[in-house]
């Protein structure tokens, strides 16, 4: 089992890494869209998926990073490696604001939500009327042809598949050990009741915020890729609601709390948006890919709530809990 | 619980075949949509669905009508256009552009929205094609140094030096000078560079009056009685809105209900020409000036496209969308006449140095300035009269006569 | 000063009459929410439904939306006992994720279903009476703001009645009170559920006829109106339907005003804050209780 898994982890890595060569624009950029989600999801799913805490507001962090990534390179010429760092800072105070408020206060469930929900949107106004980062207009950067800079992330849509595949590789990588080792552990202990394992002596909080500022970490990082792939930034998108629930869409899909569960969402998701939207061209209603995606999201909520990687890894017979 | 598996599993296959078959006409489908042979593909990226959907929809019927009106006016080129729907949303415009020049389009043309239209701009400039911009506002589109750009749209500043002069035209021939205004401002990309704009010119541009506040408002604002509460507060002469369609209906209504009664002078924003604020407002839109880039009464092809409108659209009012849409297509199709090629650098550079006379908008030759902008266009005052946006200033372009300041809520002319 | 303070009564006296419909909207919520635990995250969709619905009644038949209320009311009872019984039941107990994603799902079916028959664009309904204002001393009340408050104001006291008076209304509070006790004491739990369901849509459905009157309707209101909805519920109180009404009129005032005096574009940044400090500091809500579990 574990060799087959490794061969096909190892086929997949080798794919992944010929993929610019063997597609087209078009699929390029759906393939970094797929890579994309399956991060940041992987990111929300820390949160979720490891500690249990609803978060609806996740694109706050993403929002933050991106903003003060762009923001640094756009005012001081400050490159985004450099950039990210500040980023992973900020976003890693906001989650500690909103993990420390919401578990010192006894917040759960739908109230951690609208918490979470509350200080996106707080946000989102804020950096609408904040001249610093451009306001409601956006904050661009410059994008000039034929240039390819790692160093301030420049250049074409194959630099970037790089690094998201390295990003995403990386974090899946990460939560693997995260898994094994004893924060993961305490993480489980939590997740399945968290007063017994208060009792037994497990530091409920400490862990917690942990789980919070590693997911906002990573989520920081999500959105400087993300500020720098698409070059533009506006409050209204980067810190909306819809993003914050894009992010969960992957995870939950797939499957929370596994490690393969954001990757195969984001595959299986990506894959029908971009089915639906070339079935809706043709079809010429307004709405009705996002009305074939509902249908596909009621569909696998209702069959398959614990997400599709579990029931997918039955079938292929790999039996430890990935 | 097996046979729910096995049902599952079944049902998988069959939607995977019904994948398959549904994506498998896909390729097919961009070979046939060149039904007749085209001289030039061109990809249009508009706001189809979402909150700009309407407008989208209108720049599309100037798109449409273009290969008919270029076939009345003897020009031998047939456009093969491919509309992309940008939903509004600039991530979304950009993976259509994507998507359009994969499918193997020459030229694009969009996106009516100026945060849309940067990230359009980016993979234009990016991959190499070509983007002619048919509305866009934004001054970044044209000052980022992009080489694959024109823009055939008044920036910001553009359209407020126009409306700075036009003002002072209104009250010389009208007799009656506002010394104080108020400004309502939508809070987005475009709103926010009028905005700019007009806080940056209005010191040198010598207005008689003096802007008293500045109000601005949400964009998904469902409700502005507060905002319109304090613009009234202010007791200013004039109001100068800046907004879009639908917080211009709310705006007036607003200001109905509240018996406010200001001169107003839209100095360059959509909203109060459209065919649906007209008919929403029904007698409380008449009277209402904007000033704007329009379609020139007096230009042999204005007839022309209004002609091949009225016959494709009836009961659609042509505006500024379809005017300068269809323009950007003209642009295009002279510019593959020019360059008799559909390469890239080729078409770039017939662009960069297009002249073409006779067209549709009020203004000077269309010519593109070192930077891609069309510095030629023209504002001219409109107001609706009998129900539809007319041109009273300047007299040249000028068919119907202007009333100045504007009557009130309860006047008898209104009806 | 005079006209600053007229200003202010002006705006608290609109906030409180937009306050009532947003009351009622919330009503509905907290039913469904307070009873069943369900996260409802369709109930802006919902309520746009229910807008569209008024208008398309005014449309073609020009039926003005107060009379067309018990219809649509009656109408989202059955859709809401149906939606309930045959695809939510299931999710009742399941972790909130689930629910939030089952009901997303649902939200983004309506709400594109909205966009698909009626399109993006604004749809209003012009009553005879939309210009029209009554004059109570120096402050100036839209006709039909006054009218969409005095209906919801009456449609709360009617839901009052049913929750205090009748059996199933005693028999739906019983069982958002005590779950194992109504199992116990026989009361068929899953049917009640339905009808609280029921019932919550048709207070949705309602307050969306009567939002129509004040406000245009496009699909994109959706989202906007389920994070309202649950603001007004969480800041009002869970399982008080005074709360609820307390809290939309708390949040039509404070919305208003907040225009007022700051930037209004930073109306919605004072419901947030509002909501932020109510979560920490009290988060069952002005009148709600204590959460016993």
């Amino acid at each position: 089992m574990s060799a087959r898994l490794l061969a096909g982890l190892a086929v997949l890595l080798v794919l992944l890494l010929a993929a610019p060569a063997l597609l087209g624009g078009y699929g390029l950029s759906v393939l970094i869209l797929v890579l994309y989600f399956a991060f940041v999801g992987q990111a929300w799913n820390i949160m979720m998926g490891f500690a249990g805490q609803l978060s609806l507001g996740h694109a706050l962090y993403a929002g933050l990073g991106g903003y003060v990534a762009a923001g640094l390179y756009f005012h001081y010429g400050i490159g985004p490696w450099a950039g990210v760092l500040v980023a992973i800072a900020a976003a890693v105070a906001a989650g500690s604001i909103v993990g420390y408020l919401g578990f010192r206060f006894s917040l759960a469930g739908v109230y951690f939500a609208l918490l979470t929900i509350a200080f996106a949107e707080f946000t989102r106004i804020g950096f609408d009327n904040w001249s610093w980062s451009g306001g409601s207009g956006g904050l661009f950067l410059k994008v000039e042809r034929g240039v390819t800079d790692l160093a301030n992330l420049r250049g074409g849509p194959v630099l970037f598949y790089y690094v998201i595949l390295a990003l995403a590789a990386g974090t899946f990588g990460l939560c693997h050990l995260l898994l094994q080792s004893r924060l993961g552990r305490y993480w489980l202990a939590i997740r399945e009741d968290a007063e017994a394992a208060q009792a037994v002596g497990v530091p409920v909080l400490r862990c917690k915020m942990m789980a919070v500022m590693i997911s906002a970490a990573l989520t920081a990082i999500a959105g400087v890729w993300n500020a720098f792939y698409y070059n533009n930034l506006f409050p209204e998108t980067a810190f909306s609601i819809g993003r914050s629930i894009e992010m969960t869409l992957s995870p939950i899909i797939g499957g929370l709390g596994t490690l393969g569960g954001p990757l195969i969402g984001a595959v299986v998701l990506t894959s029908l948006g971009e089915l639906f939207t070339s079935v809706g061209d043709m079809l010429g209603i307004p709405g009705i890919k996002q009305i074939f995606y509902g249908l596909a999201l009621l569909a696998i909520i209702m069959y398959r709530p614990a997400g599709l990687w579990p029931w997918i890894a039955k079938r292929l017979g790999l039996e430890r809990r990935l | 619980m097996t046979d729910r598996n096995r049902f599952t599993r079944r049902g998988l296959g069959r939607i995977a075949a019904g994948a398959a078959l549904v994506g498998a006409p896909l390729p097919l489908r961009f070979a046939s949509a060149q039904s007749a042979p085209a001289n030039l593909k061109v990809g249009l990226i508009l706001p189809m669905s979402g909150a700009q959907a309407l407008i989208g929809q209108m720049c599309k019927h100037g798109a449409d009508i273009a290969n008919d009106v270029f076939a009345d006016l003897k020009l031998p080129v047939k456009l093969d256009i491919v509309t992309y729907d940008s939903e509004t949303k600039p991530d979304v415009a950009r993976t259509q552009t994507e998507k359009a020049v994969e499918a193997g389009c020459q030229v694009l043309v969009g996106a009516f929205d100026s945060g849309q239209t940067i990230a359009v701009a980016q993979v234009a400039e990016q991959k190499g094609v070509p983007l002619v911009v048919n509305i866009a506002a934004a001054p970044p589109i044209t000052e980022s140094g992009y080489k694959f750009i024109v823009r055939n749209f008044p920036t910001a500043p553009m359209l407020l030096t126009s409306a700075f002069d036009l003002q002072k035209q209104i009250f010389a021939v009208s007799g009656v000078t506002p010394k104080t205004a108020v400004v309502l401002c939508i809070n987005d990309t475009f709103g926010s560079a009028m905005l700019g704009g007009i806080k940056a010119m209005l010191p040198k541009a010598g207005m008689p009056y003096e802007i008293l506040e500045t109000i601005t408002y949400d964009a998904a604002a469902k409700d502005l009685s507060v905002e319109v509460a304090k613009a009234k507060a202010t007791k200013a002469d004039m109001l100068m809105p800046i907004c879009r369609l639908n917080d211009a209906k709310l705006m007036v209504q607003e200001m109905v209900k509240q018996r406010w009664e200001p001169m107003s002078i839209n100095p360059g924003t959509p909203g109060m020409y459209e065919q649906d604020f007209i008919k929403s407002m029904g007698k409380y839109g008449e009277y209402t000036i904007s000033i704007q880039p329009w379609l020139d009464p007096k230009s042999n092809m204005t007839k022309v496209l209004d002609k091949h409108h009225t016959a494709k659209f009836p009961g659609v009012q042509i505006d500024i969308d379809a005017g300068f849409t269809f323009e950007a297509l003209l642009i295009a199709a002279n510019a593959w006449l020019a360059a008799k090629s559909t390469k890239p650098d080729a078409l770039m550079d017939a662009l960069r140095k297009t002249k073409i006379d006779e067209h549709v908008m009020v203004g000077g030759p269309i010519q593109f300035d070192a930077k891609g902008q069309n510095v030629n266009i023209k504002g001219t005052v409109l107001q609706n009269l009998q129900r539809k946006p007319k041109v009273v200033l300047p007299k040249e372009s000028a068919e119907a006569t202007l009333t100045f300041p504007q009557p009130g809520w309860g006047d008898k002319r209104r009806t | 000063m005079n006209d600053f303070l007229l200003a202010l009564a002006q705006a608290v006296a609109k906030g409180l009459l937009t306050g009532m419909v947003y009351g009622l909207m919330a009503l509905g919520l907290s039913v469904i929410f307070g009873v069943m635990r369900v996260v409802n995250f369709a109930h802006g969709e919902m309520m746009v439904v229910g807008m569209y619905l008024a208008w398309a009644a005014f449309d073609a038949l020009q039926v003005p939306p107060m009379l067309s209320l018990p219809a649509i009311a009656a109408v989202f009872f059955g859709a809401g006992y149906l939606l309930q019984r045959g695809l939510i039941q299931p999710f009742i107990n399941r972790p909130e994720h689930q629910q939030f994603l089952l009901l997303l799902a649902v939200a983004t079916l309506i709400a594109n279903a909205c966009l698909a028959i009626a399109g993006p664009d604004s749809l209003t309904v012009q009553l005879e009476s939309r210009f029209d204002s009554y004059e109570m001393g120096p402050l100036v009340l839209d006709t039909v703001r006054v009218q969409a408050a005095f209906v919801a104001l009456l449609i709360t006291a009617l839901l009052w009645l049913f929750f205090t008076r009748t059996r199933t209304g005693k028999a739906i509070r019983a069982a958002a009170d005590n779950h194992m006790g109504a199992l116990v004491v026989g009361l068929d739990v899953r049917r009640l559920y339905a009808v609280t369901f029921g019932i919550g849509a048709a207070c949705v459905g309602a307050a969306g006829a009567l939002m129509i009157m004040l406000v245009p309707v496009t699909p994109s209101l959706a989202p906007d109106y389920t994070l309202l909805a649950f603001v007004i519920v969480i800041v009002g109180g869970l399982g008080s339907m005074t709360g609820a009404l307390l809290g939309g009129l708390l949040i039509g005032v404070s919305e208003a005003v907040a225009g007022l005096l700051g930037d209004p574009a930073l109306k919605s940044m004072f419901s947030f804050g509002l909501l932020i400090v109510v979560l920490l500091l009290r988060p069952q809500g002005l009148l709600g209780r204590k959460e016993t579990r």
